[in-house]
């Protein structure tokens, strides 16, 4: 390949990713366990079999789905408090080193030029035509992608803490505005469902473009650091 | 057949052959000992971190009549099904005594009228089950601590363990009888009591008549029902399946917080 090559990830950015792969797996799985114990959502400050749903999944999702690969409440919430706290101590040594060492400033937020309606308007129909940038535009993300990872480490992922935190009565007695901000421990639990669900959808859609936008490059950047840029310019074939 | 659906079940049936080995995997650590008890020391974890954000006083949050759930769902036990119960729930419950005993200095043996001569507690408070689902409902009743306080504690008192009448899983042994413990921090939280009335009336039998402990900032397994007899230990590990509970012997947390 022609090209240069870059160094785009660092060890933290790398291993935080990679822990985060394993966390939220697991964090899924064993999520749906604790889910199928009582398959129905609900909206307010109460909600059990008597009140109306929010939402029902009549059959819970497939064992192939959970951990354990069977139906265990009590083993499933083990797992799910384990890696929970891996997680937040991984998101916490992310966020730090985020802020601290400009990879937020630098690298994750939007530039002025990636924001001007034309050149967002540029960004979608070349994602929509599967384009990806090369050249210079290669060295940094675009802003499409800025945005989301922005809102998914600043945002979804937060909101799944939070909202998890909310389902424990231990920490609503600590912290009682935490009911009150999402509306009721049923409330939350359902953000809590809605926000995993939003996270799935991030993942299924981060994994196809890193698939179609060079598989191996990215993986490359994300385990040794170092990504390939193209030049651009030319119509050549790599 | 469609041949959109015959891709759509091989594409589901690939997820599943991949995600085969990794649940096996998963599965093997459940039961494996070593991993098993990572697992259940998080519990440690997630208590200590609690009680540190939590004290001795921070209260659940109590709600108001508004808030009461239309019908609050009966968890576990309905009605107890040994003889004993029926003839007690015959009289109305005149004949049941509430045995204090164990790590105290005096004994007692007291009625449900006893109970209610002294002070009451009462609090409109959520109800957080295991499962997911939450009820709100009306307890009053009398603190725990005050119980405590008359029957005074010995040295060496560390656990509150409540055996209750009811009988969960028909064993030979007894050891499918419903039992809880707390320790002595959640034994004198103000909101901690033992519950004689629900929504303004007598404790319904489904609700564990006549008396149930209310222990709010913990979840709904540890509220035991059906109280018979109170015993203060140093230790619970003798008892049963030795980790505190009922539920806790079939591999839920003793400290239910989270």
């Amino acid at each position: 390949m022609t090209g240069q090559l870059v160094r785009r990830h660092s060890v933290a950015v790398r291993i935080t990713h990679w822990v985060n792969v394993l966390c939220l797996s697991i964090l899924l799985m064993s999520g749906l366990q604790i889910f199928n114990a009582h398959p129905r959502l609900y909206w307010g400050k109460y909600g059990a079999d008597p009140d109306p749903a929010f939402i029902t999944i009549a059959q819970g999702f497939p064992t192939w789905l959970t951990i354990p690969s069977y139906q265990d409440l009590a083993s499933g919430r083990n797992w799910h408090f384990l890696f929970a706290w891996l997680l937040v101590i991984n998101g916490l040594i992310y966020l730090v080193h985020g802020f601290l060492r400009g990879h937020v400033r630098r690298d994750l937020w939007p530039e002025r030029d990636q924001l001007k309606p034309r050149h967002l308007w540029q960004e979608i129909m070349d994602h929509a035509r599967l384009r990806f940038p090369k050249g210079d535009e290669a060295r940094r993300y675009n802003a499409l992608q800025k945005m989301t990872y922005l809102l998914v480490a600043l945002v979804l992922l937060p909101l799944m803490v939070l909202t998890g935190l909310t389902m424990s009565p231990g920490l609503d007695a600590a912290f009682p505005f935490l009911p009150d901000l999402f509306g009721g421990r049923p409330s939350a639990r359902t953000l809590h469902f809605i926000t995993a669900s939003a996270l799935v959808l991030f993942v299924v859609v981060h994994v196809l473009m890193v698939v179609l936008s060079g598989f191996w490059n990215n993986m490359r950047s994300m385990l040794t650091g170092r990504y390939a840029i193209e030049h651009s310019g030319s119509d050549h074939e790599a | 057949m469609k041949p959109d659906l015959s891709r759509r079940r091989m594409l589901l049936g690939l997820m599943a052959g991949a995600s085969a080995p990794f649940l096996a995997g998963c599965d093997r650590m459940t039961q494996n000992a070593e991993f098993g008890a990572v697992l259940r020391n998080t519990e440690k974890l997630t208590m200590g971190a609690q009680r540190l954000l939590l004290g001795a006083h921070a209260l659940a949050p109590e709600y108001s009549v508004a808030d009461l759930s239309p019908v609050f769902r009966a968890n576990g036990t309905q009605e107890p099904d040994s003889d004993e119960y029926a003839r007690l729930r015959e009289h109305g419950f005149t004949d049941w005594r509430l045995q204090v005993d164990g790590l105290v200095q005096q004994p007692l043996s007291l009625t449900l009228a006893d109970l209610k001569r002294l002070p009451s507690r009462t609090q409109i408070t959520r109800h957080d089950c295991v499962e997911g689902w939450s009820a709100i409902g009306q307890w009053q009743g009398v603190a725990l601590g005050r119980i405590l306080d008359l029957a005074r504690l010995k040295p060496g008192a560390r656990y509150v363990v409540f055996h209750c009448a009811d009988e969960l899983e028909a064993t030979l042994d007894g050891s499918g009888r419903y039992y809880e413990s707390i320790d002595l921090l959640d034994a004198y939280h103000p909101q901690t009591i033992l519950a004689y009335a629900m929504n303004g009336k007598d404790l319904p039998v489904a609700h564990g008549a006549p008396l149930r402990l209310r222990v709010e900032r913990q979840l709904g397994y540890k509220h035991a029902k059906y109280l018979m007899r109170i015993e203060v230990v140093s230790a619970f590990d003798k008892l049963w399946g030795g980790r505190g509970g009922y539920w806790e012997d079939r591999g839920y947390e003793w400290y239910a917080g989270i």
